[in-house]
């Protein structure tokens, strides 16, 4: 059943992910995220991530998504006019970035051949409780920190995205 | 290979490797700067799905924690980076990122 799941969503987070990749219009990138992050949600969950997965669905394909699917509609944009990048990143940037990822998945194929199988329901420290205790206790100082940038960063939009006074 | 029933670990690793790399080619083909822009959150959410994994893998909450702040400053980039976007449309009237291109020469 843990196979089924993951196989299911794990397919169409790779899917979405291509779509994301692919489509010219924005807007139709942007519904692919959601589904990404959405089936990213379910994986959380079978990892045993719940308030992760509860904080990506409202966080991530709630707020973020909506903030980026606002700015689409704002700015009312189309399709790419011409798209496609000059000849030396097709020729060059896509063999790369395969020989990237076989790199990639070549070492997390052979380091962690041998490791512990994904069962659900295996680790249940991912609850709200213990992520709390870790917040509030051995990550205090960088939580409050977040408190800064999340600061910092509304001041940013807010002056950037003002009338120009003059 | 598929004996005793759960997922191999692994396959969560290559499906992170799988996204990752498919935002870095969004990243670097696309040319609105929006489909970019998405592509570094889709990028954001494959470092995050490693993260979880590892934290499987070491039955250790520390990896949840990593993911949450990286949420966190993914909204506040999120925020920064649209308005900045908004800027730029303002400015030129369009959002292909070959048209923002003075620090070229």
């Amino acid at each position: 059943m843990d196979l089924f799941f993951f196989v299911v969503f794990a397919v169409f987070a790779v899917g979405c992910g291509i779509s994301v990749v692919v489509q010219t219009h924005p807007i139709s990138s942007a519904l692919s995220l959601v589904g990404v992050m959405g089936s990213l949600a379910v994986l959380y969950l079978l990892l045993g991530a719940e308030f992760i997965a509860m904080a990506q669905v409202i966080v991530y394909a709630g707020a973020v998504m909506v903030l980026f699917i606002f700015v689409i509609m704002l700015l009312n944009s189309g399709g790419e006019t011409h798209p496609g990048r000059s000849m030396t990143v097709k020729l060059l940037g896509v063999p790369a970035l395969s020989g990237l990822f076989i790199v990639i998945a070549y070492i997390f194929a052979t380091n962690f051949r041998d490791s512990a199988r994904v069962h659900f329901g295996s680790f249940t420290e991912g609850t709200a409780r213990s992520i709390g205790r870790a917040i509030f206790g051995t990550y205090l100082l960088p939580f409050e920190f977040t408190s800064i940038l999340i600061l910092v960063a509304i001041l940013g939009a807010v002056v950037l995205a003002r009338k120009e006074l003059d | 290979m598929l004996q005793g029933g759960g997922v191999p670990l692994s396959w969560y690793l290559i499906l992170s490797a799988i996204l990752f790399s498919l935002g870095i080619a969004g990243f670097l083909l696309r040319k609105n700067i929006i489909t970019v822009f998405m592509s570094i959150e889709l990028m954001l959410n494959a470092v995050n799905l490693s993260f979880v994994t590892f934290s499987y893998k070491f039955q250790q909450v520390n990896g949840h924690i990593f993911a949450f702040f990286v949420m966190v400053v993914a909204a506040a980039e999120a925020a920064v980076g649209l308005a900045i976007i908004l800027t730029v449309y303002k400015n030129r009237n369009s959002l292909d990122i070959d048209d923002v291109s003075e620090m070229k020469n």
